[in-house]
């Protein structure tokens, strides 16, 4: 179809508008190609006898295949991300050959007398049931590779193709995709994906960011209104995206896309230079980093290390439980790379029922055993990663954080097993650093509140907006119903991070913020303002960020502070903020 | 020689000619897709039958499709049962990747 058709097509549809989760940055106009999964229809069906070898050769043919395009994908990934991310597909070659599985299968298809697609779709559904049931995330995960094998088989028994009608240089729709539909696509010059379901921590949404495919997530229901070749704009900036869209949309969106060259060009040109204020305060800008495929980010964007380095990811990524010496050997690697600047490494945070494996489950997650509470009850646990933390500080600057603290007994003791990892290390003359620095993230309202008892004990408070805010609103902004009163802006959000401040630069102690605050350009002025020493932000913002910095004096961001802190209202606070970020930094573009 | 082990139950002893023992997995990631395929490829080695039963659910111990859906954890204990006329070299072996927490506890 020609430009010509795309206008009166436009003219006759409606234009519909959908929001999601942006998953990966950029803007692309193109074609829907709408994937629907092979949830395939299989039919029971009764076969001859004399039919049964036939039956056994079409699953023996369909295996081979399967193992084919798995081993594809597999080295494809290896070349585009490499070997971490592979992993995902070994096991599903690996269930492609469980002779136990197949003998059972094959002895069913001669015994019942069915067709191979039924009886594979029985005998494996069978286990991804099981698997679904787990409690254990990690267990349903690999439900969905067992899903995927089974539909893989399925597709081969009944020899159809998998991209067969994609075009290139389509935009993908699915309800959802998985690993491999991301990496294959992704060679067929695919413009954007856009999802139903998924979150920016699903796999597929990692991997499109790796390949720098724009990619909106969690769009709910964008199968239903697109069709099958319509025009769609997909914004992976804003997690946007538009069906049929008007030629005032396209052009204002090639507006938009132009602005974002420009400004990204801008940025660009900044990124060497210090994030300062036009009256000479400098501010420190870090970054917040889980996947060490974020690295590159660090020098790319210009960051001063990394104020906030989630230590779950190789816990979850990893198969085996890391001991001692892999943690070492990863947070080594994090120290000398980020080098001169200092890596802030927070010690495990994460809910009771992931990190145990032990079947655990909790009614209020959030208000249960997590974060610092574990790591207090599983000394051994968190004196291997504090010795492994230690270690690594041999390497460069590495300093210690701690999460979900509640109250000083827990600093206090945190320090005492901080000193005995220190003694440890002593006794076996590991070298590390005896200055290492002490620092508590500031995220549950009492940790807040008691900020000045807290500063007298640590280097450093990092302020961890997420969970600071959601404990002190009562609000779990991932609950719809609710979400909309998740208010960073609400005056009481805005008076104790004032507080937390104040606190600790009464101590002359260092405050940074890492939560997703830190991140959002209106917040920019209001936390300068405030006193805020270090913003540690996603490695995509940093240079919007540093922009808004360097637009402005403290003097005239505390004078916003200070006006802000007297307002009553979010909707007040948030309007007075986006008004000042627009004269200061005209150029800015926001949603 | 293996002690029997004390997991015997009144059924087992319909059939004196297995070996029936009950271990605890001690890696901590527990039987994640690692270790599962060592056990899968070192129960291959035998001709005996092997099944890891938990909590009363009984899966083949040479199909790794089965011991990843056992979603065993850390902790978690398994009684495994080898039927063969190898089954006491598969047993010794077996159980020893389960003391040494599959190399990785």
């Amino acid at each position: 179809m020609n430009a010509t058709n795309f206008y009166m097509s436009s003219e006759s549809t409606q234009e519909i508008v959908l929001n999601g989760i942006a998953a990966s940055p950029g803007i692309v106009l193109g074609r829907a190609y709408i994937f629907t999964k092979h949830i395939p229809r299989v039919e029971e069906k009764q076969i001859a006898a004399g039919d049964v070898e036939k039956e056994l050769l079409r699953l023996h043919h369909a295996q081979a295949r399967s193992q084919k395009e798995l081993e594809k994908i597999l080295k494809l990934t290896e070349e585009k991300i490499g070997n971490q991310k592979a992993k995902i597909f070994e096991a599903q070659i690996m269930i492609l050959n469980d002779t136990v599985l197949f003998d059972s299968i094959k002895k069913r298809i001669q015994k019942e007398l069915k067709n191979a697609e039924w009886i594979v779709h029985k005998e494996i559904s069978k286990y991804q049931q099981m698997m679904m049931k787990s409690p254990d995330d990690y267990m349903r995960e690999r439900a969905h590779d067992v899903e995927d094998v089974k539909n893989r088989l399925i597709r081969n028994i009944q020899q159809e193709l998998l991209i067969s009608r994609f075009e290139k240089k389509s935009v993908v729709i699915a309800e959802m995709l998985t690993p491999a539909d991301t990496v294959l696509f992704s060679r067929n010059d695919v413009l954007a994906y856009a999802t139903d379901m998924g979150g920016t921590t699903s796999h597929a949404a990692l991997l499109s960011r790796s390949l720098k495919i724009p990619s909106v997530v969690g769009l709910k229901n964008v199968t239903k209104h697109a069709q099958q070749g319509d025009w769609v704009l997909v914004d992976g900036y804003a997690g946007t995206v538009i069906v049929n869209p008007t030629r005032e949309t396209i052009s204002r969106y090639n507006k938009r896309k132009r602005e974002h060259r420009q400004f990204e060009a801008t940025l660009e040109s900044i990124r060497d230079l210090a994030a300062q204020t036009t009256d000479g305060k400098e501010i420190r800008l870090s970054c917040n980093i889980e996947f060490s495929q974020e690295f590159k980010f660090i020098s790319q964007q210009g960051a001063q290390g990394i104020g906030l380095y989630r230590t779950e990811g190789i816990f979850l990524r990893s198969e085996v439980y890391p001991n001692e010496q892999a943690q070492f050997n990863e947070y080594k690697i994090i120290a000398e790379k980020t080098k001169p600047y200092k890596v802030v490494m927070r010690t495990l945070d994460i809910g009771g029922d992931k990190v145990l494996a032990e079947n655990y489950s909790e009614e209020n997650p959030f208000l249960g055993w997590r974060g610092i509470r574990i790591l207090l009850d599983k000394p051994e646990m968190f004196l291997t990663q504090l010795r492994a933390m230690l270690r690594a500080s041999a390497y460069g600057e590495v300093w210690i954080m701690l999460p979900m603290i509640s109250g000083i007994k827990e600093v206090r003791r945190s320090k005492e097993l901080i000193e005995q990892a220190k003694q440890e290390l002593r006794t076996k003359q590991i070298p590390f650093d005896e200055q290492v620095k002490i620092g508590v993230m500031i995220e549950v309202p009492s940790a807040a509140v008691i900020a000045d008892d807290i500063a007298q004990e640590v280097d450093f408070l990092s302020i961890g907006t997420n969970d600071l805010i959601q404990y002190l609103l009562a609000v779990d902004r991932g609950n719809e119903t609710v979400s909309s009163l998740y208010q960073e802006f609400h005056p009481a959000v805005v008076k104790t991070i004032h507080h937390i401040i104040k606190a600790a630069h009464r101590h002359n102690k260092p405050v940074s913020m890492c939560g997703e605050m830190a991140g959002n350009p209106i917040a920019t002025l209001l936390l300068l303002g405030l006193g805020l020493d270090e913003f540690s932000v996603a490695p995509i913002v940093l240079p919007e960020i540093k922009k808004i910095i360097r637009s402005v004096s403290l003097k005239e961001a505390e004078e916003i502070a200070h006006r802000a802190m007297e307002m009553k209202t979010e909707d007040d606070i948030r309007d007075f903020l986006r008004v000042n970020l627009h004269t200061i930094v005209p150029e800015l573009l926001l949603e | 020689m293996l002690p029997r082990s004390n997991a015997l139950r009144a059924g087992a002893l319909l059939n004196m000619f297995m070996i029936e023992k009950e271990v605890t997995i001690k890696n901590r990631a527990g039987l994640h897709t690692r270790p599962a395929a060592t056990l899968v490829k070192t129960a291959a080695k035998f001709k005996s039958e092997f099944f890891i039963i938990k909590d009363g659910f009984e899966i083949n111990g040479k199909s790794i499709i089965g011991v990843m859906t056992l979603a065993a954890e850390q902790g978690s204990k398994l009684l495994l049962r080898f039927d063969g006329e190898d089954e006491e070299l598969a047993a010794r072996e077996i159980i020893s990747l389960f003391e040494k927490g599959f190399d990785e506890v």
